[in-house]
């Protein structure tokens, strides 16, 4: 491994010596049987680049360590029996009432044990950051591009981990056994029962038996604090494995390339900004735990399967699950006597077709461009004008959902009909989409164009020059050559004619992909756009005199 | 016109465009600008004497988390609100959380300062490698697989390859046992409900448990209702329940469109299962003045006037009614079970059980 390093810019003090000393003495005893010091030279000083968009995936797995360390702390107090107990704890408004035990310890966890209200309310928010910093991840590597080659498969990993996090949330905000959740798992129950043939089966056995049954909530803990933790934690290390392997993208810039990658060590300055960077997040979700509720299970109250209130909602990643239920139509139809509830299996299509389109969008993309390169470099996602387009337009199609699923709270807060707003989602749920692809495409060639410009001709200085002759001329101030290399630097691709080993299914994709593309500035073009300022220059300095300053400036000094 | 930049035209083209003279040449990286503390010695020291206290504010945080874990908690001592009062909880989680907070969060503010003004921040530069191994190490893979698959003779034993992919595929059909006993079949479960278990049922006010009279139940009213006889000590009483809740409501006779509906109330009563055929939330809300009932969960609307029929949303089938008659006490009782299963719709509901 070829690493350029600077110069170190201090000498050891006798604090270094010491320090040294005590590392190589411990050194010495873990390489010989750890083989610790070939780990440290291979990744002690390995290279992360630095850009805030990258922190999210940090986030996330600091969340996750938080939801670790405060779900360890909950198992300690946490009783998943459904067995039945009569409440008498500290809480008025539900003494004597029938509750679970699993409602009743989650009781105790709030109002009786010492830090227990933190420490859920830490776990619960911890859980939706976790959710957030995923998604936000996970559309900062799709709009950049890093999910090409060699990194597909690390994608489907992120992917993977995505819908894990909803499987954790879902089987954890159930746990508490209170009437929200509980409705939540009976709608689960409900599509559950909806799918042909096998529904039924499946309910039953989840459920061991008729909804709710008894066995519900200590098979979902058993999920939830063994099954799925345990898989992400799996692919968690992977996921990192891979960014070693693979080593951090970055995005086009001077001196960074495709056969490099510019940043900072593990040791000291990745390492100690990634740390402080745990104990940053660490912080912030102990905050909104010090000082915002969350999930106040007391006042729904524990499960019965009578009551339900307005405005039930789950979990925000969860909302848009529920939107398409919210959406659909009444359709059903029988067939020699058996069901099909379209009700519930076409949202259960559609939401299983979105998920297919960011897992696959990958293998899509390298189908369409056919480009069989290592991919280390980040897009800006204007330069992808199209995968920026769809990309958009799947997360306004994901917003549709999740507000649809809010429907009724909007219609309150808005004092709005119910019904219209549902049609309303109805529409804008295959209209908004189409919208949003277009407006974002035409924003990203509109940003190409100007970049283009930019890169050609400078930045725009707002004084114009009157020559002798009567031309108007703006004075440009040219880029110097590090910020136009951002802008140039980057490669382009072009339809395909079918034929030639080009089908013309692929060549259609190519087409709608990049017909509109703006090409990236051209050296030739560069040379001219030089040459042709130049001139002007030569023109504006004969008749300002080298002095650019306006008349009014002038004046002024 | 289809060939890669490289002028090659492979089975695969690609649809890179190329680039004149290969593109511009990479200006290197830009030169580097010192810091404030690296010029600076106060800025410096400076720098050096906010991280420090930082660590210090951490180190406060925590002992304020250990002290408030014991003198404010939320049913014990409190200092600032009475013992096992709601505003205990409430100060012992504002306290021990931003002790906490202060304690983890200063850490890392202190870090982060730390790597941003004091270590080194001019950039490494390291190469990448190519992902995929070199040919040669390519070949020997390639060659270990290849013989370490010869030496099982895997080619060469065909029974013996096939018994074994007979085992494997059999194996994992040894799960479907265990699987199948994590609850009972269906059977006809999802079919009946208390109301038909027990003919003769009272409608008993749903939270109470007492039983209601036809003259309780007063024009455009609704009652949430269960059988008399569903009680705590009733096994499986919470399925039971998920099951056998409905609603009743008392209608103007002259509103009402439905005769088949009217004829299974008395005198404009009816009632309804109170689950929902879309995905089986609680029906809990009703409007009076449209005699709809609404589904709180996904909006399904029910008009009760004309037989519970979906007029919005996404249910398909009206809510089941139960038909009612009144017994000699002047009590609603229920003969019989719903007119058909109760909940989401599922494969075989239409099939007789």
């Amino acid at each position: 491994m070829t690493t350029t390093t600077p110069s170190s810019r201090k000498q050891s003090s006798d604090g270094d010596t010491r320090l040294l000393r005590l590392g190589a003495v411990g050194g010495d005893f873990l390489d010989q049987r750890l083989s610790g010091a070939g780990f440290v030279k291979f990744f002690a000083r390995k290279v992360f680049p630095d850009h805030w968009s990258f922190m999210f995936g940090e986030m996330a797995l600091y969340s996750f360590v938080i939801l670790l360390i405060s779900g360890t702390f909950l198992t300690m107090f946490f009783d998943p029996s459904m067995e039945e107990v009569v409440y008498t704890g500290p809480y008025t408004a539900l003494q004597g009432e029938t509750v679970s035990r699993a409602f009743e310890s989650t009781m105790e966890i709030a109002f009786e044990v010492k830090g227990g209200l933190l420490f859920r309310q830490m776990h619960h928010w911890a859980a939706l950051v976790f959710m957030v910093a995923i998604f936000v991840h996970m559309f900062r590597v799709f709009f950049t591009g890093a999910f090409r080659k060699p990194r597909e498969l690390n994608w489907l990993i992120g992917f993977t981990l995505m819908i894990l996090g909803m499987a954790a949330g879902f089987s954890g905000y159930s746990l508490p056994d209170d009437v929200l959740s509980g409705n939540g798992l009976r709608i689960a129950d409900g599509l559950m029962k909806a799918i042909p043939i096998v529904g039924t089966y499946l309910s039953m056995l989840l459920f061991g038996g008729e909804f709710p049954g008894t066995d519900i909530i200590p098979r979902l803990f058993t999920i939830h604090i063994l099954l799925v933790p345990a898989a992400i934690l799996g692919l968690i290390v992977i996921h990192l494995v891979l960014v070693v392997v693979h080593k951090h993208t970055q995005y086009a810039g001077p001196g960074r390339t495709n056969r490099n990658v510019v940043g900072h060590p593990v040791l000291p300055v990745f390492g100690a900004k990634a740390g402080g960077f745990f104990f940053l997040v660490f912080g912030i979700i102990t905050l909104i735990s010090a000082t915002t509720s969350i999930n106040a299970m007391w006042v729904y109250g524990p499960y019965d399967p009578s009551p339900v209130s307005a405005g039930s909602q789950p979990d925000w990643y969860m909302l848009w699950t529920d939107g398409g239920l919210r959406l659909i139509p009444g359709w059903e139809f029988t067939i020699f006597g058996y069901v099909v509830s379209l009700n519930m299996l076409i949202p259960m299509a559609i939401y299983g077709a979105m998920l297919a389109f960011l897992a696959l969008f990958p293998f899509i993309e390298a189908w369409v461009t056919g480009d069989d390169r290592e991919h280390h470099l980040a897009d800006k996602p204007y330069n992808a004008p199209v995968r920026t387009g769809l990309g958009v337009a799947w997360i306004v199609m994901y917003l549709i959902l999740v507000l649809a699923a809010s429907n009724d709270l909007i219609a309150i807060a808005l004092q709005l009909s119910i019904n219209d707003l549902t049609w309303l989602f109805r529409i804008s749920f295959f209209v908004g989409p189409v919208l949003a692809f277009y407006i974002t495409k035409r924003l990203c060639l509109s940003i190409q164009r100007h970049k283009r410009d930019l890169a050609l001709h400078g930045q725009e200085t707002s004084r114009i020059v009157r020559t002798g002759s009567g031309d108007m001329i703006e004075i440009h101030e040219p880029l110097n050559e590090y910020d136009r290399w951002e802008l140039i630097a980057h490669d382009d691709y072009r339809p395909l004619k079918a034929g030639k080993g080009v089908s013309s299914l692929r060549a259609k994709a190519t087409s709608f992909f990049f017909k509109d593309r703006i090409e990236p500035v051209t050296p030739a073009e560069l040379r001219a756009a030089l040459e042709h300022a130049g001139h002007e220059k030569h023109v504006i300095d004969e008749a300002t005199g080298g002095d650019y300053r306006t008349p009014a400036e002038k004046v002024v000094h | 016109m289809n060939t890669n930049t490289d002028g090659s035209s492979p089975a695969r083209v690609s649809a890179l465009a190329p680039k004149e003279g290969g593109g511009f040449p990479n200006p290197g990286l830009p030169p580097h600008s010192p810091r404030q503390s690296d010029i600076s010695k106060p800025a410096e020291k400076r720098a050096e004497r906010l991280v420090a206290a930082m660590f210090l504010l951490s180190v406060v945080g925590t002992a304020v988390f250990i002290a408030a874990y014991f003198l404010v908690t939320p049913l014990d001592t409190n200092l600032f609100a009475e013992e096992g009062s709601p505003k205990a909880l409430w100060w012992s989680n504002l306290i021990t959380g931003l002790g906490l907070a202060i304690a983890v969060g200063a850490i890392g503010a202190a870090a982060v300062h730390w790597a941003k003004t004091l270590m080194p921040d001019k950039e490494w530069v390291e190469e990448r490698h190519d992902i995929r191994g070199s040919d040669e190490t390519r070949k020997v893979a390639a060659e270990m697989i290849t013989g370490g698959l010869s030496e099982t003779g895997i080619g060469r034993r065909p029974v013996m390859v096939t018994a074994m992919v007979a085992a494997i595929a059999a194996l994992p059909i040894a799960v479907l046992a265990p699987l199948s006993t994590l609850g009972p079949l269906p059977g006809n479960k999802l079919h009946h409900t208390f109301w038909g278990h027990n003919p003769g049922q009272r409608l008993a006010r749903d939270h109470d448990g007492t039983p209601i009279k036809l003259s309780d139940v007063a024009m455009n009213s609704i009652f949430h209702v269960m059988p008399e006889g569903l009680t705590h000590e009733t096994p499986h009483h919470l399925e039971e329940r998920a099951k056998a809740a409905a609603v009743i409501v008392r209608i103007d006779p002259k509103v009402a469109k439905n005769d088949e509906s009217m004829a299974m109330g008395v005198e404009g009563v009816l009632a309804f299962s109170k689950i929902c055929t879309h995905v089986g939330c609680p029906v809990a809300l009703f409007e009076q003045q449209t005699h709809h009932m609404l589904c709180p969960c996904h909006q399904s609307t029910f008009d009760v006037t004309d037989g519970a029929k979906v007029i919005f949303g996404p249910a398909h089938r009206p809510l089941p009614q139960l038909p009612i008659e009144v017994d000699a006490e002047g009590y609603l009782v229920a003969p019989g079970d719903f007119t058909e299963p109760i909940g989401p719709s599922f494969w075989n509901i239409h099939k007789d059980k």
